[in-house]
């Protein structure tokens, strides 16, 4: 019988090969990926919001929903000064949703699942909103690392662990997403090997199995996106409201 | 012993974390349902932060995850 690793699915295949100076820029699964998300985003929010009626049509109800989820976030988790981020979190939202919803259609491939895509996305989070923090509060910003109310002789400890907290807040958000989209298809992959290998007698099991699995992933999909979201929003409470 | 065999173990050992996930999990939902039933009209408010509770105790599972493959496979 044919053997089929399950990590399989997340290998990166050049489409395009292409290097410009050494650098290796090809055009890859994953690029064409990202790509086709970008564009399903930008033709979901134009097409539904085309018509712009004052009532609404299922589509533009759609994008509506999803504007104003990510503006009530906003303002329960930041407050009124950070609508001026909405657009970054909006964004970042969207592009996590559909790589995840993009990745569960069978024989695609998800973005999100490769460690190197979801740390870039949260070291553009924790470098902006440390950057963030620093312009509005100056050296104030430390405070963060300095909760009130602690024993000072306890002062020296918790503030090397509040910073180290900190400083793994890239690590956790990265590997949290990376580790949902990866572990999530892995298990799907697995048990559809065992579809193949029991064959039309005992398959169906393995088979109603992935049928309820696919639909826990759909959860954890858009569960991930909104997690990556609100905690954005989280950190950038942060750099607006030093005090712990 | 070998490398290899001590390699298996310590994967295997990765799991016990699930443990852990296990009771953070069940608190989760259990406190949900205890609480809502105590004030039905209040839980569809608290039902966001349980899913996210629910997606960050999920994660703490998919870390041991992580190091089981990176045990297994990049060692």
């Amino acid at each position: 019988m044919e053997h089929h690793n399950p990590l399989e699915q997340f290998a990166i295949q050049r489409i395009v090969p292409l290097h410009i100076g050494g650098i290796d820029v090809s055009i890859t699964n994953s690029t064409v990926f990202m790509v086709l998300a970008i564009a399903l985003i930008t033709l979901f929010l134009t097409l539904a919001m085309r018509s712009g009626s004052l009532v609404p049509t299922r589509w533009q109800s759609m994008a509506e929903l999803s504007y104003e989820f990510i503006g009530n976030m906003i303002r329960e988790n930041v407050g009124n000064e950070g609508r001026r981020y909405f657009p970054f979190i909006f964004s970042l939202f969207m592009f996590v949703l559909f790589c995840n919803l993009l990745g569960l259609i069978p024989y695609s491939f998800t973005v999100t699942s490769h460690i190197i895509v979801t740390f870039a996305l949260a070291a553009v989070v924790f470098i902006g909103v440390t950057i963030i923090g620093f312009i509005r509060n100056g050296a104030g910003f430390l405070r963060l690392f300095v909760p009130s109310g602690v024993p000072i002789f306890l002062l020296p400890l918790i503030i090397v662990i509040e910073f180290l907290s900190y400083l793994t807040r890239p690590i956790s958000l990265s590997v949290r997403l990376f580790a949902n989209m990866m572990a999530g298809h892995t298990v799907l992959a697995v048990f559809g090997g065992f579809v193949v290998a029991l064959g039309i007698l005992a398959g169906w099991m393995p088979l109603a199995f992935i049928v309820a699995m696919i639909g826990l992933e759909l959860i954890i999909a858009i569960l991930q996106a909104y997690v990556f979201a609100i905690l954005t929003c989280i950190y950038l409470n942060d750099a607006f409201h030093v005090h712990h | 012993m070998d490398a290899a065999a001590a390699k298996l173990i310590g994967a295997g050992l990765a799991t016990i974390a699930l443990a852990g996930v296990g009771v953070g999990i069940g608190q989760i939902f259990g406190s949900f349902v205890s609480g809502a039933l105590r004030n039905p009209a209040a839980a569809p408010k608290v039902f966001g932060n349980v899913l996210l509770g629910f997606a960050l105790t999920e994660a703490v599972a998919l870390y041991a995850l992580v190091i089981a493959m990176l045990l297994l496979f990049v060692f």
